[in-house]
């Protein structure tokens, strides 16, 4: 479900190239499941439970075995990027993947609006995993959480915040990375506010002040809309104290 | 079958109390504790719920009863709560109930849920008074003016009633999830730790804590390792030590410095180069430390094994005892379903001579320390009736299966012990399996 194949040649003769095809299968297969891996690894830091804080040790474990891949793969310069065309077809299956994902964990939990609140969290490395997701739930409570047109103001801050947390790999080459995650159309890729949540994507937000980390503010046009989110947030309370 | 008598866990394990419900969810067992004497034995859920087990007294008016555990106390010692700050709730479940040493007649308790901590006393009370000037039996006032004589109330003996109530509350010093509580020797102080921090705390004081450790980042973002687990020395009041996720543990004096960043002692194996895949870190993970009584060794549990340590010797385990090694070919698939995140608790026998930890499809591995032997048994429904005795369960690990033997795809993941624990003094044991609680007890034929 989550194998991303690397292209195989179409070779002729089979017999005489079964060997090869055989040490290009073990590898490839290797590549598979390792490439298997890392998709099912970002899938699960994408995952959470819309009201209580996801497990730390958890995500921390996850995003070093996500670390580990990617620096394997790095050095082995199978760390290609991806370009516009290849990533709109691909990432698509997995959109809709992982929002039924997504949208059976959400109704298990129960269609509950919890309040959502855009930014300024104080403390928590995992708290913007929710807020984020969550102020969405309560505007579109009956449809999938990862939304196509959704969280248009998320992307940029996604791309800038997963180069933060892959750049602490010195990778060779670091614009490789920038190039695979620049199909930030696809919220499947929202990936930002789970890594973000997870290992704190220190960027400025309201409470900047406050200890702990704020939720990707990708750029000034979005800004506001959270502002706003946020304000909504807190006359919900007000209002229903 | 062949019973070695001079063998801590080769014995006639038999249910002593077997505590089985349907309840839904909310009656995960999430804790399981002795006090110090083992009399009592607390519980607590993921409902937030304590339930206290007392010890029968064996005596010769009552011979059935050989010294069963039955509920003494029940109460509710968290409720869920909503975090408005960050819009998320906070688990009523509680993670660690550590007991304090009995210093009256009265039982105190620490239980702690993610972001909370409360002191519980729980008292007896066996007498009532009767024969109030001012009010009646049922409580009501009397009118003054007709009491026309005094006297003085008298004890009168009533059914026992035993009650809980919470004397401490130690809040608000919690930023991440609370995993440990640990009550020190000194039984004025005990330590609490989330992931990231460790806090020092005294019994009497609630509304302030020490630092003692940090591993919080500057920058989050090179997050990389977690607190997982801590304690205090049984014996010296000043050393602790805590667990990572990266399958470290360090040995902390508090008389070094007041912010103890930096280790005294330092335990890790190194690792197993032929060995080593993309799951390495996570199953190097400890999930649970503890003391030997003695404060001589500590045990470290992580995903396929419990290592012995001597406190004096930092660059390997004395001992390494294999809980499920058949599970290491499929790590991948436990990473899938999150069961390679499964936190499994260890713990000692009063000697020091023995340990206990659990697994999956409800069955516990027992060690020998002395005779290097060890055992696989399982607490489940079937084998609950009174005085059943438990039979050695085995693992099919390749081949052939033999009869009586469970092949390593058969087994129930979702049956899992996490949580076991030790009469501090006899053989007797504390089995938790999801909401089903097991008190067995060891007879050596």
């Amino acid at each position: 479900m989550f194998t991303r194949g690397l292209k195989r040649k179409c070779v002729g003769h089979e017999e005489d190239m079964e060997g090869a095809l055989a040490g290009l299968k073990t590898v490839s297969s290797y590549s598979l499941q390792r490439q298997s891996l890392l998709d099912m690894s970002l899938v699960k830091l994408q995952l959470c439970h819309m009201l209580v804080e996801p497990n730390l040790c958890r995500s921390v474990l996850i995003a070093n075995t996500v670390r580990q891949i990617q620096e394997e793969m790095t050095q082995d310069g199978t760390w290609r990027s991806v370009t516009p065309q290849e990533a709109g077809r691909a990432p698509l299956d997995r959109l809709v993947s992982t929002e039924i994902l997504c949208r059976s964990a959400w109704e298990q939990e129960g269609a509950r609006p919890a309040p959502g609140l855009g930014d300024g969290h104080v403390q928590g490395p995992v708290s913007d995993l929710c807020p984020v997701t969550s102020a969405q739930a309560p505007r579109h409570p009956q449809s999938g959480i990862w939304e196509l047109d959704g969280p248009r103001e998320d992307r940029g801050g996604f791309h800038k915040s997963l180069d933060q947390i892959f750049e602490t790999l010195e990778t060779k080459n670091p614009g490789c990375m920038e190039e695979l995650f620049s199909d930030v159309d696809s919220p499947y890729y929202d990936l930002d506010t789970v890594l973000t949540g997870m290992v704190g994507g220190a960027r400025p937000g309201p409470c900047e002040g406050l200890e702990g980390l704020a939720p990707a503010t990708p750029g000034p046009s979005s800004s506001c809309k959270s502002d706003l989110g946020e304000l909504d947030h807190v006359v919900e309370i007000l209002v229903e104290t | 079958m062949e019973v070695e008598s001079d063998s801590h866990i080769h014995m006639c394990w038999q249910v002593l109390s077997a505590r089985t419900k349907k309840w839904p969810l909310a009656d995960i067992i999430s804790t399981v504790e002795f006090n110090y004497s083992g009399d009592l034995l607390a519980t607590g859920d993921k409902g937030g719920r304590v339930v206290i087990f007392q010890r029968e007294q064996e005596n010769k008016s009552r011979p059935h009863s050989r010294g069963e555990y039955n509920v003494y106390s029940t109460f509710q010692s968290h409720e869920p709560e909503f975090d408005y700050l960050k819009s998320l709730e906070i688990e009523e479940k509680i993670n660690k109930i550590r007991w304090l040493p009995q210093q009256n007649a009265a039982h105190f308790l620490l239980s702690t849920n993610d972001k909370t901590i409360k002191l519980w006393k729980i008292s007896e009370r066996d007498k009532r008074a009767e024969g109030y000037n001012l009010k009646d039996e049922d409580g009501r006032l009397r009118d003054p003016f007709r009491i026309t004589a005094l006297r003085v109330p008298i004890l009168k003996p009533m059914d026992l009633m035993v009650e809980a109530s919470p004397r401490r509350i130690f809040a608000n010093a919690h930023t991440y999830h609370i995993n440990s509580i640990s009550v020190n020797s000194d039984h004025e102080t005990y330590l609490s730790a989330d992931d990231l921090r460790i806090n020092l705390w005294h019994l009497e004081i609630t509304d302030r804590s020490f630092n003692i450790v940090d591993i919080k980042p500057a920058n989050m973002e090179e997050l990389t390792e977690v607190i997982t687990a801590a304690e205090f020395h049984p014996h010296q009041c000043n050393v602790f030590v805590y667990s990572s996720s990266k399958g470290t543990i360090r040995l902390c004096d508090m008389r070094s410095s007041a912010l103890c960043d930096r280790h005294s002692k330092f335990f890790e194996e190194p690792e197993d180069p032929s060995s080593r895949s993309f799951f390495s870190e996570i199953i190097s993970s400890i999930s649970d430390v503890k003391f030997s009584h003695s404060g001589r060794y500590m045990m470290s549990r992580d995903y396929l094994s419990v290592k012995v340590w001597d406190l004096n010797m930092e660059s390997r385990p004395l001992e390494t005892h294999q809980v499920h090694e058949y599970l290491r070919s499929k790590l991948c698939s436990l990473y899938e379903n999150d069961c390679i995140f499964d936190k499994f608790e260890c713990c000692w026998n009063g000697s020091d001579s023995a340990i206990m930890t659990g697994s999956y499809n409800n069955f516990f591995r027992m060690f020998d320390r002395d005779t290097r032997r060890d055992v696989t048994l399982e607490a489940s429904r079937e084998s609950s009736k009174p005085r059943a005795s438990l039979k050695p369960r085995k693992v099919c690990t390749g081949g052939k299966r033999k009869k009586d033997e469970i092949s390593v795809d058969s087994l129930d993941f979702n049956k899992k012990i996490l949580h076991t624990a030790w009469h501090p003094a006899d053989s007797v044991i504390a089995v938790a399996a999801t909401n089903n609680l097991y008190i067995f007890q060891g007879k050596i034929n």
